[in-house]
């Protein structure tokens, strides 16, 4: 399987810059959890096991052809869905919302997983149906299911957060696929109708709560608060930075998710602008180099796969950075290979070497 | 499945690259454009706004619900009042603060700093409460030092008043701080330690009712901690009232009839279930626990070996005596042991085995009727009447009146009383029943238990035609503004089967206990007002025949009163009990008359009240016979 133009073609600079972001990730987990005080694991050394444990599946991984996880997609996206609703039924919840089953030793988060399963289950569908003339609507209607449904049970745990992450997946892929111009057109006045409908159905509370979410000045003690504190914390670090442990923000935990959603507050705090210049310049490079790689991928499979996978990098990225910086309004999206998380880094580090194993086999020929 | 090699990159695909390509641009560029503003052209703004922590949460505390007795009477509410804290980490000399700030609340300039010496371990950011509850003098001072004064800021904060001190407080019940477990409730998500939460009675039963959701406001402040403005606030939202079944004027007069004594009062509306009254002695004052109870105060009140905060009415298990005679009497009529004609004769004496069982009245009553016997309270024909019924027939009629198991009653841990037949014996003691446990079971003592409660729900449903109503503490819940959020309608648990025939004469025989000659409930007389009723005396030692009555206080009898009226529809239930009281007759009725009296003087001039809320009973519940 393994030969020797694999071993030539190996992609050293995806592999090093994922390492080292998740190193910045480890480094600002430690200082966002400092002291570490309490007998269970301190977070960062949880994550440090994650991160051994998320390369060396993704080494494993690079040993199959990526066409292989693209045939199992299918098989990998239902059971994705029998875990979320088995996080419907079982799952242990904090802070009032359900993501995570237990397993043992261990919690994981299937909606995480399910991001991988999507991008692998559209790649599929589109790889075996291409449309010379373009999608129509109708020939959409599969594609919409696979992304619905998931949703769905995302949103009833409820996390927000990744069901914009698969909804920003899913268009991100359909712009590559060829849809026609009429059906774009379609799907615009639909969603376009569809939002003040969905408006009329919704609580008092609900609705509140979406208006809060795009504009947090509504909610000056919560939401408000949070963002007024990551503008002061982001801002305060100036062009050097506080120092490591040093950031006043940070020391004094006053943003309840630091070491996830805000942990580029800490970072930016702690290292000021040239910290936040060098993390973000490694995932423009990580993002640019999957789009390389579907550019020059071999085939149509393999480039939807690492469209999908670089846009789940990108929106991840844009959405997590802009909800600290105040420039987006606040969805619980972690940054990726950063924030703390044993099943987004997984995952994320999963669809990294998705990208390597496109890059390797761009030159080979199929069996 | 086969996937296709070829990759054919049409024009649109490139065009979908480039397009990529400028989204990335632009996000990137937007993200690098906002740290450009935020940290290098505001940078030093951000910086001093994180010195010390300049954004901060004041917070609106929300004013807790209020509650009503049945004529919309307030019974709690509450009044603002003022804390001092202080933010030490805008304080840049302690050492000048001190003093100033000592002086200004007239506090101990040692203790102060002790108290600032015992807080280090927490985190300078946090407010630490320096009095609580300041005078307005004391108020005023600190407003016009505010420059000399750095950190100090004032907290409104309302506290909870009880008006009526003692009154009813095993119903109102107490606030205390908010424990660890109740913080980790996902209604208390918004609480804070150090938060007040209702403990005990209807401020813990209707907590989330009566909470209200704080605000706040978020606010800038300069370097020595004052506010510069505000940047955006919440109002609070205050909590919802709730209006109780309590008559404030009945529950008055039980109060007053109870003073100085032991025991309970129960007056309950028994075409309803509604609890008019309900006094448990001794009592404790809710207003010493709304403030943050002081620990001498705590001590006292725990330590207290008449334990006030037991609520008597539902925790206190007497035998209930005599009263008990009512079921056994129905008992020996539904099972036609007796008819009303059944003569027993009574000669103060009855043997049985190898002892001799006493009436209460020496000299006997001769020959003796049933409706005698309950009007005179005659033992020995309960006596016998028990021996021809057996324990299991009397267990059966009075566990299908209630007794033996909880009412219902929503507030507090509720004691179920007791109920024994031969089976429980054997179950609990290994041994079999005797016949002469019989007699005692038959006069009310023995193993027999009963909450006051459980008698007056019991009475209740016997006269109000077989319903046994749920007690109801609460008629509704109302928003701030009065509309009315939710309502608790009376309930209806079982019913009981009882032949009104039996019913009927038991009633005229218990209105005999009050108004024929002879009847032991004579002091219960209310003129004008048909009381029916029953005495009853439950034993607290066993006493050898022939031995005087005890000296000491602890081992008198405790006293029953169960009465009702008017005795034929009636609209009122009162159950007192006196511990150590000694005869029903003479120590619990005359406090039943002064309830009944209240309540029958302002029933005559009391117009129906326009607060009250409608509630139609339904007629649910299980049908248990």
């Amino acid at each position: 399987m393994l030969d020797r133009r694999l071993i030539l073609n190996f992609d050293w600079p995806t592999l090093v810059t994922a390492f080292f972001i998740s190193a910045i990730g480890v480094v600002n987990i430690y200082s966002s959890t400092y002291p570490h005080a309490g007998a269970a694991t301190p977070l960062y050394l949880k994550q440090m096991y994650w991160t051994v444990l998320g390369f060396g599946l993704a080494i494993l991984a690079l040993g199959f052809d990526y066409r292989t996880f693209v045939r199992f997609a299918y098989p990998f996206y239902l059971f994705c869905l029998l875990l979320l609703i088995l996080v419907m039924i079982f799952g242990r919840s904090t802070s009032g919302s359900q993501r995570w089953l237990q397993l043992g030793f261990f919690s994981f988060q299937p909606s995480e997983l399910t991001k991988i399963a999507l991008i692998l289950a559209l790649t599929r569908f589109f790889t075996e149906k291409e449309m010379p003339r373009g999608h129509g609507l109708r020939d959409l209607g599969v594609p919409f299911l696979m992304v619905g449904l998931p949703s769905l049970l995302i949103f009833r745990q409820p996390d927000l957060g990744t069901v914009v992450m698969l909804l920003a997946i899913f268009s991100s892929i359909l712009v590559f696929v060829e849809v026609r111009f009429k059906t774009w057109a379609v799907l615009g006045a639909g969603v376009a109708a569809l939002i003040p409908t969905l408006w009329l159905f919704l609580k008092d509370y609900q609705k509140n709560r979406l208006l809060t979410f795009i504009n947090p000045d509504l909610d000056p003690l919560k939401t408000g608060y949070h963002i007024a504190q990551s503008k002061i914390a982001v801002g305060s670090g100036t062009i050097f930075g506080k120092g490591f442990l040093h950031g006043t923000q940070s020391q004094l935990h006053f943003l309840p998710e630091q070491h996830t959603d805000f942990i580029f507050s800490v970072l930016a705090e702690e290292w000021g602008f040239l910290g936040c210049f060098i993390l973000l310049f490694l995932l423009l490079f990580l993002i640019s180099r999957g789009l390389k790689i579907a550019k020059t991928s071999k085939d149509r499979a393999g480039a939807t796969l690492a469209i999908g996978l670089t846009a789940m990098l990108f929106w991840q990225t844009f959405i997590n950075v802009g909800m600290v910086v105040g420039i987006l309004p606040v969805v619980g999206v972690p940054l990726p290979l950063v924030s703390y998380g044993g099943t987004a880094l997984v995952t994320n580090l999963m669809g990294i070497a998705l990208l390597m194993n496109i890059s390797m086999r761009r030159f080979m020929l199929s069996p | 499945m086969r996937l296709k090699l070829d990759k054919s990159e049409t024009p649109e695909i490139s065009k979908a690259f480039v397009a990529a390509n400028i989204v990335i641009i632009v996000a990137f560029s937007l993200i690098f454009s906002r740290l450009w503003y935020l940290q290098i052209l505001n940078g030093e703004y951000f910086k001093g706004l994180s010195e010390n922590n300049r954004i901060r949460i004041q917070e609106i505390a929300a004013p807790r619900g209020n509650l009503f007795d049945q004529n919309g009477v307030p019974l709690v509410d509450s009044f603002p009042s003022f804390d001092v804290s202080l933010y030490r980490q805008d304080v840049s000399d302690m050492e000048a603060l001190i003093p100033a700030l000592s002086r200004v609340l007239s506090l101990d300039p040692q203790r102060l700093r002790a108290r600032l010496e015992g807080a280090r371990g927490i985190p300078p950011h946090q407010p630490l409460k320096i009095k609580t509850d300041i005078r307005r003098e004391e108020l005023a001072a600190v407003e016009t030092r505010r420059l000399d004064l750095p950190g100090v800021v004032v907290d409104v904060v309302i506290r909870r008043n009880y008006p009526h001190k003692n009154l009813a407080s095993h119903l109102i019940g107490y606030l205390g701080e908010i424990s660890q477990q109740e913080l980790a409730m996902e209604e208390f998500v918004n609480h804070k330690l150090g938060y007040l939460v209702g403990k005990y009675g209807v401020e813990q039963k209707f907590e989330f009712e009566l909470m209200g959701i704080n605000g706040g406001r978020q606010i800038e402040v300069n370097a020595m901690g004052q506010k510069i403005r505000v940047l955006g606030q919440v109002e609070p939202d205050p909590g919802n009232n709730v209006h109780l079944t309590l008559d404030l004027e009945l529950q008055k007069a039980a109060e007053e009839a109870m003073a100085g004594k032991r025991g309970a009062v129960v007056a309950m509306n028994p075409q309803n279930g509604d609890i008019l009254a309900m006094a448990s002695k001794p009592d404790f004052d809710p207003n010493l626990f709304a403030r943050g109870i002081s620990p001498d105060n705590w001590k006292s009140i725990v330590d207290n070996p008449a334990h006030p905060l037991q609520n008597r009415a539902i925790q206190g298990q007497y035998p209930p005596g005599s009263i008990f005679k009512i079921l056994v009497a129905m008992a020996g009529l539904e099972e036609k042991m007796i008819t009303p004609e059944t003569n027993f004769q009574c000669t103060g004496v009855y043997p049985f085995g190898n002892r001799e069982y006493h009436c209460w009245k020496k000299e006997g009553h001769g020959q003796v009727k049933l409706r005698k016997a309950i009007v005179e309270s005659c033992d020995i024909y309960f006596y016998q009447l028990g021996m021809r019924l057996g324990v299991n027939r009397i267990a059966k009629y009075a566990s299908a009146a209630g007794l033996g198991s909880p009412t219902g009653f929503p507030l507090g841990r509720e004691r179920p009383g007791l109920v024994p037949t031969s089976s429980w014996k054997m179950k609990r003691f290994g041994v079999p029943w005797q016949g002469g446990e019989n007699l005692s079971i038959a006069i009310g003592q023995g193993y027999n238990l009963a909450t006051p409660l459980q008698i007056a729900c019991t009475l209740s449903a016997l006269f109000n035609g077989g319903k046994y109503y749920q007690p109801r503490i609460a008629q509704g819940i109302r928003a701030p503004h009065g509309e009315v959020l939710r309502e608790y309608p009376p309930l209806v648990l079982r019913n009981i089967h009882i032949s009104p025939e039996t019913i009927e004469f038991v009633r005229e025989a218990l209105w005999g206990v009050v108004h024929s000659p002879g009847g032991t409930g004579g002091r219960a007389k209310v003129e004008g007002f048909n009381v029916a009723g029953k005495t009853g005396t439950s034993q607290v030692v066993q006493r050898k025949e022939g031995k005087p009555e005890p000296a000491s206080p602890e081992l008198q009898d405790h006293a029953w009163f169960a009465c009702f009226a008017p005795a034929f529809n009636p609209e009122i239930v009162v159950v007192v009990l006196v511990e150590h009281g000694g005869g029903g007759g003479a120590a619990a009725a005359p406090v039943a008359k002064q309830v009944l009296e209240s309540y029958h003087q302002r029933g005559k001039k009391a117009p129906p009240s326009p607060a009250r809320i409608a509630a139609q009973p339904s007629a649910a519940g299980a049908d248990e016979g």
